[in-house]
This record gives C-alpha cells, structure tokens and sequence, in this order.
C-alpha cells in the first residue's frame, strides 16, 4: 500500500476508531479525534468508526484487545493509539502529526 | 448439624468435573479440572503448560465432543498447530471441522501509544466470538501475562484480567489459563490471585543432567486430590502422568504359587515356588548370577505359556539370549513365540519417571504375568535420582504391578564394602521375598551361595545352599558345615569324596558281613540236607526190617500149621497164635 497524498503531495490520512457499543468512553475518543484531525488534518482524513459489538470478527484484523483504540493505516507504517484520546499531545506523536501540524 | 456434615461427601463429588483426557491427570484430580472455571497452569519455561493445554483442548473435541478455543498470546496458530502435530494431535483438522478456534493475538509495545482510559473489552469481544463461533465449551488462554508486555497500565490490566475471568466463569467454559513462573510468585504478575479455583503447577528439574517431569496439584477448591508432586511424561501421545491411584494396600493377593525355574529354589520355598502376584527381590555383589536366577524365572513362566517382560538395563536383548544359551537356557524360543518380549535400554537415556512411564505403557501392551526388572539399582546411578526418589517410584511400580496380579522379579546389585543385607534402593521393606546371592571366598577360590533372607507367608528354608552354575541350569546344592563354617567348591567336592569313601567302605563290610551270614546259612541247610538223608536211611531200614520180620513170621506160622497138620491137631490153633507172635517179636 502505497501512501495516498492530495494534489499538494501531503500525505492523506485513513483512520480506524474501534468502539465497543456507545460508551461514554466511545463517545469521548470520537469526539476528540474529530477534533485534532479539523485542527492539524482538515480536509485530508478519514475517519472510519468500527463497532466490535456488531462486527466481532473486525477485531482479529487489527489486533484489536483494548477499546477504544485508534489504528492509523495510512500513511504507513500502521500506528495504534489505545484510550479516549484526551491527552492531545500524545495523540498528535502517536499519529505523527507533531511536524505535520508547524 | 448432622444432617450438614452427611450432605458434605455428597457435595464433594457433585462438584462437575470436566475430564482432561490427559492419562493419570483426571485419576489425580478424581475427574479433571473443575466444569465452568478458570483453572490455573502454570510453571517454568519448557514446563509444559501450552502443551497441557492443547491437550486438553484436543481432547475435549476429540474425545469428549466438547468444542475449544485457543488464545495464544505467544505462538501463531501455525506454530502451535506445528508444535501438537509432535504430540500426535491434528489442529488444523479440528479447526476444520469447527471443533476448534485458534486465535493469536499479538500486541506489540512498539506500535501502541496509550492516551487516556481504555478497556480490554476488544479482548472480550474477540474471546466470545470465537467461543460463539464454535459453541466452546473449553478455552485456552495461554499466557495472558503476554498483555503485561504490551501494555503499560497495570492496574488496568489487572482489573481487567480479573473481570475475564469472572467473565469465563459467567459463560460457562472451563478455562486453562497458563502462567510463567515468576520469582517468588507462581506467575510473574500473580495472576494466581485472580484464578483461586484450581492451580496446578508443572516444573521441571535438572539432575546430573537428566531432567525430571513434574506436576503437582497446588489447590483445588471443593475437591479432593492428590497432593503429592507426580512425575510426567510428555511423548508422542500426549502428556501422561504417572497413575497414581494404585498407591494402597487393597490389592486381591493370591494364593497360587509359580515354580522359580530352580528346583532346588522351590524346595526351599516350602517345594512350590513364589506366590502369585508377590514382588521377589535377588540381590547381590557383582557376578553373583542374579541375571541368570532372572533367567530361570523367565523361563519357567512362559514354559507354563505365560507372557513375560524382562527389562534389562545392562545388556541388550542378544547379549542376555547368547549368555543365557551358555547355562542352557535358550530364551529365544519364547520370545519367537511372542510370550517373551526383552525391553532392553539404558538407564542413562531418560529420566527416571520416563523409564516408570514406558513401564506402564509396556505392562499395558504386553499384559505379562511376570515382569523381570534387571537391574533396579543400575536406575539409580543412570537417572541421577536419589535414592529416595527412586524407593518412592519403584513403590509405584511395585503396587501396580500387584494391583495386576503381576508378579515382578526385581535383581539388584550390591556395591563391595556395604552391609550385604542393604540394598541401594532400599526396598527391601517393599518386596515379599528377598532372595540373597553371596560370595564366600575360602580355600583360594570364591563360591556362590544363596539364601532365602525373607518370604512373607511361607515356612522357607534357613539354608544357605551353594549355588551352582552348570551346562544345564542353575543348581543349588546342599551346602556342607565343616569347622571352618560353610563349606563350598572343592572344599565341598573334598567333603563330599571322604563321605563317598566312607559310604563305600561301609557299603564293603556290609557286604562281607552278608556274605559270611550267607555261607552260614549255606552251612545249616546242608547240615539239614545231611540229617535228613540220614532219617531217610533209618525209616528205610525200618521198613526193611519191618518186613522181613513180617516175612519170618509168616513162614513161621506156615510151618507150625503144616507140624500141626501133620500132627493132626486143629482146635487150640487160635489160642496158640498171639503166643507165637510175642515170641516173633
């Protein structure tokens, strides 16, 4: 898999939020990740939600144990970020996005 | 109150187990492992835990038709599925056949960050779907520990892992769960805390080199079990512990008796030999003849057609034919026809308990009425046991083969310089007859002798007999007293001519005594011979007499008639006639 980039040559970003049903917990890591990926990604993410509870079988692709967890697929390589995603910070180095967003 | 403490056996053995298949396991727990709960398995690394668990895995859906899921945090499921073909179970077929799921799950510190709460529910979800997938009724979690690894949160972990198994315990599966032994703890992050049900725990220890097997049942809540340590085996049919449930005295004992082979042997065992189903102990110093006394027993048991194994941890099983051919024993007839089969190995190759466990596996193959062991103490100085350890296994062996009705022939050498009533293994206590096989060393040679030390339940000889190796056989001999104590080789040989001069110098004057009764006897009956001829002679000469008498008288009495007649006179005849024959006479 060859990594996807807009006409600018930025790469693009495909992201996989794992959820088990709708949790507080759920709810918190979608609505934080929507809101860094506007803030550093407008424009070039895509956020994809996985509930387990319905598609049990999705979990074994992944590796997916914890919930919530975030996969990042592209750009390569694979990245997981496990947790709410409350800590920002830790969320822009887990994505890689530290020196995309200067 | 009495009615609660009668309910308690009861309850004790409704506790639903869930049987392992694994052979020995399901005879130490009294059933397997308890139905519906996590149990615990855990040890060293190269214990054996993953494989414990796959058996029971396999088993289950092999033998039991109870589906299983596998969680490995550690190997493939190609790997594992390599790993349990060496064990003789097919992986890939049971998946094939929705008897089995295998799922891997890998987590890989390097490529997770953590930010914020989480849960392990993606672990739930993917452990129940897979059970869902094939209706489980058994899963395998080998080793939750891994997460460990691969998260950093402990305290999240440890919450979580605890609601797992709660959360096992909920859905009803019987759940191995294997952990790594840790210092000090049973698991290196204690999980044992969290899995109080049934823990087992599986080590393994180096001895001179040879590494020993071991399981042994930690706790097991709501049943009995056995507590003590069990040796193991892992082979190609899957793990077996030693069986253990022989361990009693309740054993049918018998009252038939076997000839030994040595029919100087059976006379001193009251003439009929060994019980049925008794364990015989032979010791001796080295070149007693303990391998040839086992010879005899051997082939005096498949001579009565019955089946025999002899294991030999010295020679091989051509060496023992061609030795036992030189004392004219020929032992390869039997084994042609199938009643004697010669396990020959040597002790060095394996640990202890694997030699015990092949022992088992063969009594069950071959059945035999006779097991001949030659010898025992060579286990001990190959297997680097102690000695201790080898009395409490050779008990084992010793009560299964009498709870078979088996009757074991056990040889053991005694070392130079040693009491010659000890044994090295110190089983002498165990067996029901000990025969001992010794040197006496007189006159410049050595000699063997042997005797009957003990014999549970018989009135045996208190003889030390001398103990002959011939073309033909093994023969005891009477042995001599002689002033010097017992008297044997050729100081016996010496012995035995100045009594066979002694006999036959008796045997002369008998003879001469027999002959001059005879000639007296000779004597008195022609002495008779002689007065008879005599007597003859007499009454001959009576009669003679006697007739010419008769004959006188007649003519006699013929002239005086013809006087008479020729004087006329005829009436005083009668009277005139006695007078006549007095004066005959």
């Amino acid at each position: 898999m060859a990594t996807r980039r807009d006409s600018n040559g930025i790469p693009e970003y495909d992201l996989r939020l794992y959820v088990a049903g709708q949790t507080p917990r759920s709810v918190q890591a979608f609505a934080n990740l929507t809101k860094i990926c506007e803030e550093h990604l407008a424009g070039r993410y895509r956020i994809e939600v996985i509930d387990l509870l319905e598609h049990p079988q999705l979990a074994k692709g992944d590796q997916i144990l914890a919930i919530p967890t975030l996969v990042r697929t592209l750009p390569e390589p694979i990245r997981k970020i496990i947790g709410d995603l409350s800590n920002k910070d830790r969320v822009l180095v887990g994505l890689d996005l530290r020196s995309a967003a200067k | 109150m009495k009615l609660k403490r009668a309910a308690t056996p009861i309850r004790e053995s409704t506790l639903p187990k869930c049987p392992t298949g694994i052979a020995g396991f399901d005879e130490i727990t009294l059933g397997g492992l308890p139905r519906g709960r996590p149990s615990l398995i855990c040890g060293g690394a190269g214990c054996g835990k993953t494989l414990f668990g796959i058996e029971f895995l396999a088993r289950g859906a092999q033998e039991f038709g109870e589906p299983g899921v596998c969680i490995s945090f550690e190997e493939t499921s190609e790997d594992l599925a390599q790993n349990a073909i060496s064990l003789g179970f097919d992986l890939k077929a049971l998946e094939r056949a929705n008897q089995l799921v295998i799922d891997y799950i890998h987590i890989d510190k390097s490529e997770i960050a953590e930010t914020g709460e989480y849960d392990l529910e993606g672990l739930f979800i993917r452990i129940g779907s897979a059970i869902d997938s094939v209706g489980a009724k058994r899963v395998l979690l080998d080793t939750p520990e891994a997460l460990f690894g691969g998260l950093s949160d402990e305290g999240v972990l440890r919450s979580e892992l605890r609601r797992l198994f709660r959360w096992l315990k909920d859905k009803g599966v019987t759940a191995a769960i294997t952990g790594e032994k840790g210092g000090g703890t049973l698991t290196r992050h204690g999980i044992e805390e969290y899995i109080s049900d049934c823990v087992v725990l599986l080590d393994h220890r180096l001895q001179s080199g040879v590494v020993t097997r071991r399981m042994r049942i930690l706790k097991y809540r709501g049943s009995m079990h056995g507590t003590n340590e069990y040796p193991f085996l892992i082979s190609q049919n899957g793990i077996s512990v030693l069986p253990v449930t022989s361990l009693g005295l309740s054993h049918k004992i018998s009252d038939d008796r076997i000839s030994s082979g040595i029919a100087g042997l059976d006379e001193m065992l009251e003439g009929s030999g060994f019980y049925r189903g008794s364990s015989i102990l032979v010791s001796g110093t080295a070149g007693t003849g303990k391998t040839s006394i086992a010879a005899h027993v051997a082939n005096a048991a498949c001579s009565r057609g019955e089946a025999c194994l002899f294991f030999s941890f010295e020679e091989s099983p051509d060496q023992i034919l061609r030795n036992m051919r030189s004392i004219g024993i020929d032992l390869g007839r039997w084994i042609k026809k199938g009643l004697l089969h010669i396990h020959s190995t040597r002790p060095t190759t394996h640990g202890l308990e694997l030699h015990l466990v092949e022992m088992h596996n063969l009594l069950e193959e071959y059945k035999p009425q006779v097991v001949i062991v030659d010898p025992l103490s060579s286990l001990i100085t190959g297997s680097g046991e102690n000695a201790t350890d080898l009395t409490n296994m050779l008990l084992r062996i010793i009560d299964r083969l009498k709870q078979l009705g088996t009757t074991g022939f056990f040889t053991s050498l005694t070392s130079g310089g040693r009491a010659i009533e000890a044994t090295e293994v110190n089983i002498s206590s165990l067996v029901d007859t000990w025969l001992l096989l010794r040197d006496v060393e007189s006159d410049g040679e050595r000699n063997r002798v042997l005797y009957v030390l003990k014999s549970r339940g018989m009135a045996h000889s208190n003889q030390l007999r001398e103990f002959l190796m011939t073309k033909n056989g093994v023969e005891l001999r009477e042995a001599y007293l002689g002033p010097a104590g017992v008297l044997t080789g050729s100081a016996r040989l010496a012995q035995e001519a100045r009594e066979r001069e002694e006999e036959s110098r008796l045997t002369r004057e008998n003879e001469d005594r027999r002959l001059a009764l005879r000639r007296k006897l000779h004597a008195a009956e022609a002495q008779i011979l002689a007065l008879e001829a005599e007597r003859e002679a007499a009454a001959l000469e009576l009669k003679t007499a006697e007739i010419q008498n008769e004959y006188r008288r007649n003519s006699a009495l013929t002239r005086r008639s013809e006087m008479a007649r020729s004087r006329k006179v005829n009436s005083p005849s009668k009277t005139s006639r006695p007078q006549v024959r007095e004066a005959g006479v």
